[in-house]
């Protein structure tokens, strides 16, 4: 626990159809400079919002879906969000995939980058100011995080993960310091995400959780992870630098970088071999009483996880 | 009926259990049972002393599949210290059945959730969870 307090101030805004918070901390948390750099940072949320929402007839994707742009003329994010979404396809196989059917439009094709803009959004939010307040920054967007420590090695920030079992109930406290978690699942009013090859709701996991150095590619890996089903921690597993918690009717699974934070339960992964979805032996079942390894607490500096 | 209260209780623990939650100054005040129903929403007081040295929040209504939830947590010597729902769906359970599915749940977890202390909660996009939404709002409320 630190002996100091450090100043740690908080901002909430609806912007993309969601509550986004931003967590600050450092010392300048609590000043007005910083206060208008994350007001600001909101509005270029707003801008990001207005260019990537399917829900706007008026946004540039929008416009470029029915045709009304050419890939020449717009602007140069679109361009590059086109190129990591491509990124993101290959990487995943194809099970993330931003050109997918369109249930509303017969089942054509549409481009929808929502998925990939969000954590790409809230990664360059946090970085940004990061660097412009200088303090330790987490921006946490509809249950996705990102975190920046604007290169400092300090206290992480300790983010719940949601047991999708059990509303407002945890499987594990991970640590944030530069980098990010995403969490993708059965959406509790519906099923949300679609299996990219043909467009239809997908529900064999209950849901996957990525933590790793950047919240996009977390944000990517577990909505693909999620798709894959029963191949997704096997999948998870062999990504360098992320690691993963999967929870599916029969228990909870991490990747065995997790092994601290994570606590797997339930019989073993079907069909692994390896480390990959091992489970606890009975005797070394949960326990509410053991504390959460916590890497100050273990005079350890460094930022959490290895995940800088 | 029985589901909501079981659904409400269960997640009234869970959110103790979550709300093991201190600020920098970090006071450690053995959190105490909660879980009484309130009858009437409040609005969310911001205290005017920082955040650490206590005051109530209250997180914003959010809507489940039963209707509205709102959650009002009471931070005391930089811990939480009661957590209430303060807004119930409609068809309200009554007081008596509330209190005696929660206190015992309280009590275990509330010693399971020391360790918790978290300042975000990942889950899946969903605004119709409110408690995941609420319990945001509370955490975010605290450092507004």
């Amino acid at each position: 626990m630190a002996s100091t307090t450090i100043p740690h101030r908080a901002w909430v805004e609806q912007v993309m159809g969601m509550p986004v918070s931003v967590h600050v901390r450092g010392q300048a948390a609590r000043a007005d400079d910083t206060a208008r750099l994350v007001h600001a940072a909101f509005e270029e949320l707003r801008v990001i919002d207005a260019r990537f929402s399917t829900y706007s007839a008026d946004s540039e994707v929008s416009r470029l879906n029915r045709a009304e742009l050419s890939l020449a003329a717009v602007h140069p994010s679109m361009s590059e969000v086109l190129e990591l979404c491509e990124v993101a396809r290959k990487r995943t196989g194809g099970h993330f995939n931003a050109h997918r059917p369109d249930p509303a439009a017969h089942g054509e094709r549409r481009f929808d980058p929502s998925g990939l803009v969000k954590g790409w959004a809230i990664e360059q939010m946090a970085a940004r100011l990061a660097r412009s307040t200088g303090c330790d920054v987490s921006v946490n967007a509809g249950g996705d995080i990102a975190g920046d420590a604007g290169g400092q090695p300090g206290t992480p920030w300790r983010i719940g993960v949601e047991d999708p079992r059990q509303p407002a109930r945890l499987i594990a406290v991970l640590p944030l310091s530069t980098g990010g978690i995403a969490t993708s699942g059965t959406a509790r009013r519906g099923r949300h995400i679609v299996d990219p090859k043909d467009g239809y709701p997908v529900d064999d996991l209950l849901s996957v959780t990525v933590v790793g150095p950047s919240l996009l590619w977390a944000d990517v890996y577990a909505t693909a992870a999620f798709v894959k089903g029963p191949k997704a921690l096997p999948w998870l597993e062999a990504i360098p630098d992320y690691e993963g918690i999967v929870v599916d009717r029969n228990g909870v699974y991490a990747t065995s970088g997790l092994a601290d934070a994570a606590r797997p339960s339930g019989p073993s992964w079907p069909g692994s071999h390896s480390s990959a979805g091992r489970r606890l032996p009975a005797k070394a079942r949960w326990n509410p009483h053991r504390p959460i390894p916590d890497p100050i607490s273990r005079g350890d500096s460094t930022t959490g996880a290895g995940y800088a | 009926m029985r589901k909501i209260v079981a659904a409400l209780a269960g997640t009234v623990s869970g959110l103790v259990m979550l709300f093991s939650y201190y600020t920098s100054t970090a006071g450690i005040a053995a959190p105490a049972a909660g879980g009484t129903t309130g009858t009437t929403p409040t609005t969310g007081t911001t205290p005017t002393t920082a955040a650490s040295s206590g005051g109530t929040f209250t997180g914003s209504a959010a809507s489940t599949r039963w209707g509205p939830v709102q959650v009002k947590v009471t931070v005391a010597g930089g811990r939480i210290s009661t957590v209430t729902v303060v807004e119930y769906p409609q068809g309200n359970p009554r007081d008596d059945e509330i209190n005696s599915y929660a206190l015992p749940i309280l009590k275990s977890e509330t010693i399971a959730a020391q360790s918790a202390q978290i300042d975000h909660v990942s889950g899946a996009t969903d605004t119709s969870d409110g408690y995941v939404t609420s319990l945001q709002s509370a955490l975010d409320q605290a450092h507004l």
